[in-house]
């Protein structure tokens, strides 16, 4: 009877633990891998418009992930704009001046001039209304 | 007699008179349009017209939505 308990306990644990991982799982979702690698190797970069770009001319697989993101963040940026009683433009460019800010040292970001550079230790070059 | 006539011969004088000045108005108006008509060149630009989009979003706007934003950067950092 005790024993039958103590595994039963035991497995309780497990489930639980099971449930925590499930649960935190989509909390900490991170970039896709293949995504993550084309940001390093320069080959995409952050727009002062919120969105993606490509800094190179795309490879079909770069192309496909670029779009799929973007869709995803203009669906992002419209329903936080619906909250927000903003445009879609006004909370994309929101969100735009704080990627850039977030921008990793050797990743890619354009100016507002329309130039790629590469962000380094320094502040990266943003629109004046960025806060 | 002669003071009625010359009276009439006046007044139509005066007549043609007003009327060649009304004509001599109108063509100093229509030379003067014709004349002009050369200065003022209108012509389509070559390039398409670009209307920036980028003035409908004020600094003001940018500040309030800031927080939002960096909330949704890190709710859904998959696809930032």
């Amino acid at each position: 009877m005790f024993d039958y308990m103590k595994k039963n306990k035991a497995l309780a644990v497990v489930g639980g633990l099971v449930l925590t991982a499930a649960v935190a799982v989509p909390a900490i979702a991170q970039r896709d891998p293949a995504y993550a690698a084309a940001r390093a190797s320069g080959a995409i970069g952050e727009k002062p418009d919120g969105y993606l770009g490509y800094v190179t001319s795309p490879s079909p697989a770069i192309k496909a992930l670029v779009e799929d993101i973007n869709i995803k963040r203009k669906a992002a940026y419209t329903r936080k704009a619906q909250e927000t009683n903003s445009t879609v433009e006004q909370f994309a460019f929101t969100s735009g001046c704080n990627l850039i800010m977030r921008t990793a040292p050797g990743e890619k970001y354009q100016t507002p001039a329309g130039t790629w550079n590469t962000r380094d230790a320094s502040d990266p070059v943003r629109d004046p209304r960025c806060p | 007699m002669l003071y009625q006539t010359s009276q009439l011969t006046d007044r139509t004088y005066g007549a043609i008179h007003h009327n060649m000045r009304s004509l001599t108005t109108a063509g100093l108006i229509f030379g003067a349009l014709i004349g002009f008509s050369g200065c003022v060149q209108v012509t389509a630009p070559d390039k398409p017209i670009v209307i920036n989009l980028n003035i409908n979003i004020k600094q003001e706007v940018v500040y309030r939505l800031d927080g939002d934003a960096k909330d949704l950067i890190n709710e859904e950092a998959d696809i930032f």
